[in-house]
């Protein structure tokens, strides 16, 4: 930008309307960016506050804060958090396990019909789930997986491998063609094709990918509500529990709320460099 | 070491459109420098990746050292590639790039650091870019690693795919001569594409010009030169190209530019047998000689281009109102808009056959 107005030398209201111009999209970022941060600072100050001081109008922003609600929290939410981890980190290992091979059968060496096969994964994300609810529910019964991690693990899994699909097939179409001629005529097999020339170029992808499908079955609440009740509830489910019938709850909502989302945040930190390059692939070469 | 032969070879890529190949034959001798050149969609690219086995053939058969291999895998062909982009794997070093289809074939780690270390001072790479991923080096050093990773594998048959098109002009023209070289240093049998004739015709041993999926010619560079087969051949090599004009016949020859250019009996009777009353006459730029007053072809300097050591003029001809480009010695050239006159020699004129593009007798 500089480089262009060195060059062109705008006369002086121009370059006054361009740079206001400037102002004025950085302040709707802003506006935007903080308008969607607010509730998450919301609920983090709440988390903090005694319960007294939670639910108060004008709301209150002094107050001496306390750990009493995330001691609560912490003292109950053993097993969810457990079972959650457990049906996340199964269902996305299981996730990308079977999406790289069909992403591979779809985009590097494109099986017959794969246009169709593309679709058919898509279309049953075009299908509410609570259509599917009574069926799965009445599956789950006959063979004795309600309230079964292995339930979510597997209902978590379909859930998210059509989007992985799609997702990790348009990573690949980014490698080039000549790399696999290369590695072909070098005498790598499929097998190491995969491993050493594929692998290594869609892997920030396959990073943002699996970030997508962590924070989708992490956050998972209908399955869950419907097909568990205690021996495979995960953290949403801990978070409706926190409510009581009576009297206040927002501190301890907001607190669990804010455990809930801590992992997904540590999870997306750590993979937000290859998540920005993931996403933006193919933008740059 | 091995010879190359493409017999019959043909490629179709949709049954309705005419083959991207078309019974291709081709006889590359051992240690050869061959250049497949033509314009996009002349099927050069593709008949190369016939004998890369990257492409099924669908009728005739390529033989490498007498062997039929139409149907052998790429990897047992015992052939490297130099791609034009290079195709580098961006994850691993240069040494492992230039080493991998070694790795490939089990050969031990010191024997294959020995043959890296070995074409990268073939290519004078630098030691300390071994250790480097390609994204870190330059353009012109990716292109070398690409040529070493075909180094390495000491194959018989080198196969390169416009590897210089993603160079500068500078560049191009330094790494053009260094390949040549290196390739008669190694005499391994080289099948080189490209689309620019001066490649073409500094590089190869012999030069295979295609056109459409056919093979026009295959000859040296000169003969290319001095004796095209068609008018194709005639208009692609050579820069600037050749001057071709559509002229009325006479009795004696050709009528251009308010004269007319004798013509050999050879051609004339050729010309009378086939009942033409018209034909393409080419002329090279160089071979319009300026003359004074006493020239025969008439024209009007229309613009000129300064080259330096030479100028390219550029001349509307009297009587037709065509264009030709003539080539003039750079020191002091007629100016646009200037009269002048052309002396031609009856030997550098060439007549091809207006409808078929065949060259007349001669």
């Amino acid at each position: 930008m500089t480089a262009i107005h060195a060059r062109t030398r705008p006369p002086g209201a121009q370059r006054l309307r361009e740079m206001s111009g400037h102002i004025g999209w950085g302040i709707v970022a802003w506006v935007v960016g903080i308008a969607f941060f607010l509730p998450v600072l919301w609920m983090v100050l709440t988390a903090f506050k005694p319960e007294s001081a939670a639910e108060t109008w004008p709301p209150k922003f002094t107050f001496s804060p306390t750990l009493a609600e995330f001691r609560l929290v912490f003292a109950g939410w053993g097993p969810f958090v457990t079972h959650s981890v457990i049906a996340t980190v199964v269902s996305t290992l299981l996730v990308l396990l079977l999406a790289v091979p069909a992403a591979y059968a779809l985009a590097i060496h494109p099986v017959k019909r794969w246009r169709d096969g593309l679709f058919f994964f898509i279309s049953t994300k075009m299908l509410p789930i609570v259509a599917a609810i009574g069926p799965l529910y009445v599956i789950a019964l006959k063979t004795h997986l309600l309230d079964s991690i292995w339930l979510l693990i597997i209902l978590y899994t379909a859930m998210n491998l059509p989007l992985a699909i799609w997702l990790i097939r348009s990573f690949m179409l980014e490698v080039p063609g000549e790399m696999l001629e290369a590695a072909e005529l070098d005498g790598a097999g499929r097998i190491r094709q995969m491993r050493e020339v594929i692998m290594p170029v869609i892997s920030p992808g396959l990073v943002s990918t699996a970030l997508i499908c962590v924070i989708f079955a992490w956050n998972e609440l209908f399955l869950a509500l419907n097909l568990t009740t205690t021996n495979a509830a995960t953290l949403p489910m801990f978070l409706i529990s926190s409510v009581p019938q009576e009297g206040l709850y927002i501190a301890h909502l907001s607190a669990a709320a804010t455990v809930a989302s801590v992992p997904v945040i540590i999870v997306g930190w750590i993979a937000q460099r290859s998540l920005v390059r993931g996403l933006s692939m193919g933008a740059i070469k | 070491m091995a010879d190359v032969k493409y017999v019959q070879a043909t490629r179709v890529y949709a049954k309705d459109a005419p083959p991207a190949v078309d019974a291709l034959d081709l006889d590359i001798k051992d240690g050869e420098f061959m250049v497949l050149v033509g314009p996009s969609g002349s099927g050069k690219t593709t008949a190369l990746r016939m004998l890369a086995g990257l492409e099924p053939l669908d009728g005739g058969r390529v033989e490498i050292g007498d062997k039929d291999v139409t149907w052998v895998h790429p990897k047992d062909r015992d052939i490297a590639m130099v791609f034009q982009n290079y195709a580098l794997y961006p994850n691993k070093t240069v040494a492992e790039n230039m080493g991998f289809a070694l790795k490939m074939q089990h050969v031990p780690k010191d024997e294959r650091d020995r043959r890296v270390h070995e074409a990268a001072r073939l290519l004078d790479l630098d030691e300390q870019l071994l250790g480097r991923k390609p994204k870190a080096l330059s353009g012109g050093q990716r292109q070398r690693v690409a040529m070493g990773r075909a180094i390495v594998r000491e194959p018989r048959v080198f196969l390169m795919d416009e590897p210089l098109s993603n160079l500068d002009a500078k560049l191009r023209v330094q790494t053009r001569s260094q390949i040549a070289e290196l390739q008669r240093r190694l005499g391994i049998t080289t099948v080189y594409v490209t689309h620019d004739q001066v490649e073409a015709m500094t590089m190869g041993n012999r030069v295979a010009v295609l056109a459409g999926g056919k093979l026009q010619q295959c000859d040296t560079p000169r003969q290319l030169y001095d004796n095209p087969v068609n008018q194709f051949v005639a208009g692609f090599i050579g820069s600037p190209a050749m001057n071709l004009q559509t002229v009325p016949l006479t009795e004696e020859g050709a009528r251009l530019g308010g004269t007319v250019i004798p013509l050999p009996t050879a051609v004339r009777t050729a010309a009378s047998q086939a009942g033409l009353r018209e034909l393409v006459l080419g002329i090279r730029p160089e071979h319009l000689h300026l003359a004074d007053a006493t020239g025969e072809i008439k024209g009007e300097v229309m613009l000129v281009e300064e080259l330096g050591a030479d100028a390219l003029l550029h001349v509307r001809l009297a009587e037709s109102g065509n264009q030709v480009v003539a080539r003039a010695e750079g020191r002091k050239p007629p100016a646009p808009g200037q009269e002048v006159t052309f002396r031609v020699l009856p030997d550098d004129v060439f007549a091809f056959h207006p409808v078929t593009g065949a060259r007349l007798a001669g």
